[in-house]
């Protein structure tokens, strides 16, 4: 019952993780800084290449450089495109006459405080671990696919194409892989003590891979250098701790409004409102029970 | 690189890329820094961190630009009136560096009275001779220095190789002796090169640069005061190109004058300045140190002509200068005979000189397609090239191809060059039949650098060592077990032969030893080889000042002297600079020459050896130890004191001054004038484009004069240009270029799911103006023409691509169209390079694909027959009324029609 | 694989997502209020087995509570063809649930453990407790054995059956599905409602009329109810409600109040006399609580599909609770202490 005490009275910690005890490492996570991208993408292909991510289809989207569209369950790392008839810094510069910005934004499983994914698997197949992360065991999955509608970042998604592992016996006559997939935060270079593929490949240190304590300082820092820089719409998103889902494993600094990048403006974990839920479901429940006996004794028969 | 060469004596980036965090202004033009060398561009992003300015010049708003803090859109192509107008604007205001310029640039020279400048010719140097359409340099000479007699002989009637040669500094050996005989050291005689140069530019002002380029007058004064600003004692500033330079018709001399304001501005040789040449491909560098061309052997040493040079002293007095570090030419050249021929060349054979091949022709890859259609080449081996996609005028190409007896392609996958014959868009059209090519072709794959050890040297002469990762697959094999292999069946086959042809051959030396179950030789032992050793003792030389003109030694390559020093592979040395003393990280790796970082870092003190400032301390004179010391290992002797005066008998090194910090050009000077070892003048000059919309502003000579153009090329017509009826069939600018998501030719990246999926489809850029002026829409399909061909793109409407305002009114279009695709692999596409021509630069033969001219309408092109039909009908439309026009000068009546 | 590309002449050549286009990707980045329209949470993976469970598992639920309490009152026809109704719902709602797996040999996985905060892993446990005691009782009615256990399952059953009606309200209320997410309120109490008519029609049309009295009401009940607590879903949920009036949500839910209410109305005033009118009327009920399932599923699906609705109803909570996601130039940051 922790868990439901964790969403009536919640801590600032990731829900589970505490579970830990003495193997509980650091917290861990990413700031991705977009005001030093420069879209080349190697965090897409390095991804790929170490989680042995199948291609994601071979699609000209006419949206500027962006050919990859959207997070899924064979992109775990999606470099946004964004071009616009505004001055990166103050009011002129860029293109110097018009005033042009090519936002690049290379976006990632959230990794949340409180994460609704791990919340509503009914298998426990998506689990905390030791680093605070928040990982799915495809071992365990069995494709049910209820955290992908409760991601309020639309970060997971059922992979719909033959299997590369561990896949589903002859007998059933699927060929479909049909489990669930998103970034595990290199978790398993994690416990080889290295940092995640896409952080590695990262020739600007737009993402930034640490523990989050230091990244979160490092971002302020960030964000008062470009305000006095004057950089136009910078911010930080999910870097603070008592935002909806209780802030994000791994936040950015953007430079537009999230929903831009196709980032929700003010993403909450759908599980908060569980409790209110729950109780409501009891009322309705008690309801049926007690209306359905009522219209049995009261009236007639035939 | 002839123009860093003849610059400033050697063809390699001044600079290493980490350097550029200390530079307080980095000019990027001719390269889109950010896109195809993300890596290196982190530097840029560091010095932007710290403050600097980062200025993007470009036909394109591109990734780079997104990340600098400047950008400044020009027409393609205009790059010398934009720099021109930097070097006016900074000699009409005094803002050069005038110590460093008086001291370490040849500005003071005096020049031959007979030289006479472009604005004295209309757009011409003196020594032009219209009948070979050439240059006679006598009287582009320093003043009382006649020209180098066996130079004179080099070049005569053998231009083309003259640029290679002159990459690493061939330019110097045209100087007798170090000193020029007749300097102004006040700058003020009316013949040194200073007020030259000044005349020279002076019509280079802000209102000409914002007509010609298409800029705003604010921005370019706002590039050049930033670059003013930024540099002096205290400051410093870079410039990085790529082939954005290289690829025109005047491409070298575009990267000379880059050189030109960064000799003004005292910006080499001093930390977070230099030039930094970008290269594309992972050793292209190393291609031409250890070259893949026809006319310079290792270490850019001239391949011997038919010519008579009278035997081997001839050639090798040919190819000395008695000053300067080309003075030991003969040592390079015995030690590199001896590495190939061991025993067999002595003394008493000349190092086996006489029986080296010559080259008897122009061999360069565009000549040889010309070859190739003519039916003259019998059979073509590529490797590590797809010129079905990569080069201009892929038609051109694949009709040459078809051409031959023999093909053997040795690549990764089966590219385009080697499908060609059942799988081209003349398969398509019927010009070609796969039942009548005759050529036989052999598909070699090749093993990839994860299987396979090696070293690549870098866009910063950095020879860094991969080892093998997994087993080639199958029957893959690395290009060494290729040739190893194939030379060692050769020698086995003319074993008996007696033949004076197969002499050398079986002279070679061939012993390296093989490893694996494949046999593939040890990569080592060439590194080995290509650093040397002694002879006698076998002990491992540590640099080319030990090379030895007697024989005693054996060195593949004098400029990879010592990267195996020590018995120890020192390309193999990846020691973080993290953990090492100074950013110069010497133990990453090894760099040419000597594991020097930063070149002519002498020029980093001032001309009595101290640094020039405090934060721009990075190599200077010890008065105490009596030696150059500092951050990187200094390149100049290393005793040599700052006032070394040298006696009137010096030779070679000894004979450059202590305060002369180039020592590999004959005077130690740089030069902003270049006498000698350019084919198309002593100064960079504006010229139009080979095909572009206008005339030249400055001159009735309205492009190149020297390039070179394939006047009697069925395959290579040319649009009209400027003012010619007919050059509005092709109205637009086109300029081609990569992605970061592909390399070149795509051979190595369409092929790859993860990166065919980053970008899927060929497409072009255009603006929204063009885009409504001739009905394209977004996402849609535009067919894009020019003389040779047509292709098909998707549709990418963008603010990116710029038009420009032209001083007429006129407004010019920019079609931007990436390369990468073809017939083959995950995605295909049409080419960009069909749609190029074939006309070079003079210099270094390269194509100009960054400018030339196009027309564009909606829809998808014609397919089948009705493709060529297509191109066929709007080429003779547009070149029927040029032939009939009267205005067209015979000067520069082009070849028109096929 | 997702497909990837808008279909642009769909939009008439205007990129998704913007609001002004004059034909330049940057005019229509520099006015974009979402990524080229795409959208901000995913879909669903469920097929049509969701929504089909929906009703079966209501029907099962209500159906057992229908049966405990008909035969209390001493309703034997009314009990056993109810127990009956529910046993065959429960056999059928699994393998519903099952068929919809991505890895469906994995379905027992479901029951590794018992999870309050997913409602779909509690949903799996009162479906098997619920399930088995049905179909228990349902088994030892044909065989007429065991009494004592019969009417223990019975009990079970009649107590598990609620919440097996009216979880999963909750179940699609817990997503980051703007039209879901927001009708958390009425949500389990539409369910709970729907089951019931769907329970009650069901039943009036396997029971003979004299003995259906209460089936009819509980249909009729349940469509008033259901139809009551859809309007005042639709009219708090404003703008992100207007799913329910477009595309195929919009056509289910018409469809669901029509059938329902000509149904219920049958039921209501010739369900007594003629047995074909209870049938057809009791058909026309679950046919309409078929289609109000089918509205609230697509809706969700559509809700998704368009970030407007994403972005506008968290713009709005935002400017109502002054919470936000962004910490920018000025605001001060909670000291990062906290959160980990």
């Amino acid at each position: 019952m922790n868990l439901l005490q964790e969403l009536l009275e919640p801590t600032g910690d990731p829900d589970g993780w505490d579970a830990y005890g003495d193997e509980q490492k650091e917290r861990v996570g990413f700031f991705t800084d977009t005001s030093v991208c420069i879209g080349c993408k190697a965090c897409e292909v390095a991804c790929k290449e170490w989680n042995l991510i199948p291609e994601d289809g071979r699609v000209w989207t006419g949206e500027s450089y962006d050919h990859t569209s959207q997070l899924g369950a064979n992109t775990w790392r999606h470099v946004a495109f964004v071009e616009q008839r505004k001055p990166l810094i103050g009011d002129g510069n860029g293109d110097g006459s018009t005033g042009l910005r090519w936002l690049m934004e290379s976006d990632v499983c959230k990794h949340c405080t409180h994460a609704a994914c791990l919340d509503v698997c009914p298998t426990g197949s998506l689990f905390r671990t030791e680093f605070g992360t928040v990982v799915v065991q495809q071992d365990i999955c069995n494709g049910c696919g209820y955290c992908v509608p409760a991601c309020p970042f639309g970060v997971l998604d059922q992979r719909k194409i033959e299997a590369t592992t561990d896949p589903p016996p002859a007998i059933l006559g699927r060929k479909e892989d049909g489990r669930v997939w998103k970034c595990t935060l290199c978790y398993d270079r994690l416990k080889g003590g290295h940092e995640p593929a896409c952080a590695k490949a990262c020739p600007t240190k737009s993402i930034q891979f640490g523990p989050l304590e230091e990244l979160r300082e490092r971002a302020d820092a960030r964000l008062a250098k470009l305000e006095a820089e004057g950089w136009n719409g910078a911010q930080l998103y999910g870097r603070d701790p008592d935002d909806g889902v209780g802030g994000f494993g791994a936040f950015f600094l953007l430079l537009d409004e999230p929903e831009v990048y196709g980032l929700p403006p003010d993403p909450v974990v759908t599980t908060r409102d569980l409790p209110e839920m729950w109780t409501n479901m009891l009322a309705a429940a008690g309801t049926l029970l007690v209306g359905v006996a009522a219209l049995t004794f009261l009236g007639r028969r035939g | 690189m002839p123009s860093l060469g003849t610059s400033f004596g050697r063809g390699g980036a001044t600079d290493f890329q980490q350097d550029l965090q200390n530079s307080d202004c980095i000019v990027i033009m001719g390269s889109n820094m950010a896109e195809n060398h993300p890596v290196g561009f982190q530097w840029v992003m560091e010095a932007r961190e710290r403050g600097a300015k980062v200025i993007h010049v470009d036909p394109r708003f591109t990734r780079t630009s997104a990340m600098a803090t400047k950008h400044v859109g020009i027409r393609a192509g205009s790059d010398i009136a934009f720099l021109g107008g930097v070097i006016n604007y900074i000699l009409q205001n005094n803002l050069h560096f005038a110590e460093y310029v008086e001291h370490y640039t040849n500005a003071p020279v005096i020049i031959d009275e007979e030289f006479a400048d472009t604005e004295e010719l209309d757009g011409l140097f003196s020594g032009w001779d219209p009948e070979q359409g050439e240059y006679d340099v006598q009287t582009w000479m320093y003043e009382g220095m006649e020209v180098h007699g066996a130079a004179g002989q080099r070049e005569e009637g053998f231009d083309p190789t003259k640029g290679e040669q002159s990459g690493h500094g061939g330019g110097g050996s045209g100087l007798h002796h170090g000193e020029p005989p007749a300097e102004d050291p006040t700058l003020q005689h009316p013949r040194c090169v200073f007020q030259i140069l000044k005349r020279h530019y002076q019509r280079y002002t802000p209102d000409f640069v914002a007509e010609t380029c298409g800029c705003s007058v604010d921005d370019f004064v706002e590039v050049a005061e930033a670059l003013v600003q930024n540099s002096g004692r205290d400051r410093t500033s870079a410039f990085c190109y790529a082939v954005g330079w290289t690829q025109h018709t005047v491409g070298v001399q575009m990267i000379r004058a880059a050189a030109i304001v960064q000799q003004l501005l005292g910006n080499m040789g001093r930390p977070g300045g230099g030039i930094v040449a970008l290269r594309g491909h992972a050793s292209i560098q190393g291609s031409t140190d250890i070259p893949t061309l026809y006319n310079i052997l290792p270490g850019y040493l001239p391949m011997p002509h038919t010519e008579d040079y009278g035997g081997l002293d001839g050639y090798i007095a040919a190819n000395t200068s008695p000053t300067g570090w080309w003075g030991h030419f003969d040592a390079y050249f015995v030690s590199l005979m001896k590495a190939y021929f061991g025993e067999h060349a002595s003394a008493d054979n000349d190092w086996l000189f006489e029986s080296l091949p010559r080259i008897d022709d122009d061999n360069s890859a565009y000549f040889t397609v010309q070859q190739m259609l003519e039916g003259n080449v019998k059979g073509y081996i590529i490797a590590g090239e797809n010129p079905a996609v990569g080069h201009a005028n892929g038609k051109a190409h694949r009709l040459g191809l078809a051409k031959l007896d023999w093909l053997v392609v040795r690549d990764v996958v089966e590219i385009e060059s080697a499908a060609f014959w059942y799988d081209s868009p003349e398969v398509e059209s019927g010009e070609l039949k796969p039942e009548e090519i005759a050529t036989e072709i052999f598909f070699m794959p090749a093993a990839a650098h994860t299987e396979k050890d090696g070293s690549f040297t870098n866009t910063q002469r950095l020879l860094q060592w991969h080892w093998q990762a997994v087993d080639p697959k199958e029957d893959c094999r690395s290009e060494l077990w290729f040739y190893f292999h194939l030379g060692r069946l050769i020698k086995q086959k003319l074993e008996e032969s007696e033949d004076e042809r197969d002499k050398l051959i079986k002279a070679l030396r061939w012993e390296y030893p093989t490893h694996s179950a494949i046999r593939e030789p040890d990569a080592e032992s060439v590194l080995q080889e290509v650093s040397g050793w002694e002879i006698g003792s076998g002990k491992f030389l540590s640099g080319y000042k030990e090379l030895k003109a007697d024989g005693s030694t054996a060195c593949g390559c004098w400029i990879y002297s010592g990267c195996f020093k020590e018995g120890i592979n020192q390309t193999a040395r990846k020691k973080p600079h993290w953990e090492q003393d100074t950013y110069v990280a010497p133990e990453w790796a090894w760099a040419w020459p000597d594991n020097r970082r930063l070149l002519y870092n002498r020029a980093s003190a001032d001309p009595d050896g101290n640094p020039w400032s405090e934060r721009k301390r990075f190599v200077w004179w010890d008065a105490e130890q009596g030696e150059w010391t500092g951050l990187d290992q200094p390149d100049f002797d290393q005793q040599k004191p700052p006032d070394y005066v040298p006696p009137e008998d010096a030779e070679a090194e000894d004979a450059i001054a202590g305060d002369h910090p180039f020592i590999m050009q004959a005077d130690g000077r740089s030069w902003l004038y270049v006498p000698q070892g350019l084919e198309d003048g002593p100064l960079p000059t504006h010229y139009e484009p080979h095909e572009s919309p206008f005339d030249n502003p400055l001159y009735s000579q309205r492009a190149n004069p020297r390039r070179q153009q394939n006047k009697d090329l069925a395959e290579d017509p040319y649009n009209p240009v400027a003012n010619e009826p007919g050059s509005d069939v092709y109205p637009y600018v086109v300029t081609t270029y990569r992605l970061t998501e592909h390399h070149t030719a795509g051979g190595m990246t369409r092929s790859v799911p993860y990166l065919a999926e980053l970008q899927p489809a060929m497409f072009c850029e255009v603006h929204p103006d063009l885009a409504r002026e001739v009905g394209l829409e977004h996402g849609g399909w535009a067919t894009i023409y020019t003389s040779r061909s047509a292709i098909e793109a998707r549709v990418m409407v963008t603010d990116r691509v710029r038009p420009l305002r032209m001083k007429d009114g006129r407004t010019v279009h920019q079609v931007g169209l990436p390369y990468h695709w073809g017939k083959r692999g995950l995605i295909t596409g049409d080419s960009a390079n069909d749609l190029a021509h074939m006309a070079l630069d003079p210099n270094v033969h390269i194509q100009e694909v960054k400018a030339f001219t196009c027309g564009i309408r909606p829809g998808r092109r014609p397919r089948g027959p009705e493709l060529p039909k297509f191109v066929a009908e709007l080429r003779e439309q547009a070149h029927s009324r040029r032939e009939q026009d009267p205005r067209v000068e015979p000067e520069e009546l082009r070849k028109t029609s096929s | 694989m997702r497909e990837k590309l808008h279909p642009l002449s769909d939009l008439n050549g205007k990129p998704p997502g913007t609001t002004s286009w004059s034909g330049s990707i940057t005019e229509a980045g520099t006015d974009m209020r979402s990524y080229y329209g795409r959208p901000i949470v995913k879909e669903p993976t469920w097929t049509w087995e969701i929504p089909a469970y929906f009703f079966t598992g209501g029907l099962a639920g209500a159906s057992s509570v229908l049966s405990s309490a008909a035969r209390i009152s001493g309703n034997e026809t009314l009990a056993r063809r109810a127990l009956y109704i529910g046993a065959v719902a429960d056999l059928v709602s699994p393998a519903l649930l099952i068929s919809d797996l991505g890895r469906p040999e994995r379905f027992h996985h479901m029951l590794r453990v018992v999870k309050v905060t997913s409602p779909m892993n509690l949903g799996s446990w009162v479906l098997l407790v619920n399930g088995g005691a049905t179909t228990t009782a349902a088994a030892l009615q044909l065989l007429g054995k065991w009494k004592p256990l019969r009417i223990a399952a019975s009990a079970v059953a009649a107590l598990a059956g609620p919440p097996l009606a009216t979880y999963t309200g909750v179940l699609v209320a817990d997503t980051a599905i703007p039209v879901w997410h927001e009708g958390r309120q009425e949500l389990p109490w539409i369910f709970g409602a729907s089951a019931a008519a769907s329970a009650g029609a069901m039943a009036a049309m396997f029971v003979p009329p004299r003995d259906a009295g209460p089936a009819r009401r509980l249909a009729v009940a349940g469509v008033l109810a259901e139809g009551a607590l859809m309007q005042a879903m639709e009219l708090r949920l404003g703008k992100i409600g207007e799913v329910y009036h477009e595309g195929e949500a919009g056509k289910f839910s018409s469809a669901a109040k029509g059938l329902a209410l000509a149904g219920a109305a049958l039921l209501a005033r010739r369900g007594r006399k003629s047995r074909t009118s209870a049938v057809l009327g009791g058909a026309l009920v679950c046919a309409g609580e078929v289609c109000l399932r089918w509205s609230v599923y697509k809706a969700g699906f559509q809700s998704a599909r368009d970030p407007k609705y994403v972005v506008e109803s968290q713009r709005r909570r935002a400017e109502r609770d002054g919470t936000k996601a962004t910490t920018k130039p000025g605001d001060n940051p909670a000291p990062p202490s906290r959160g980990a």
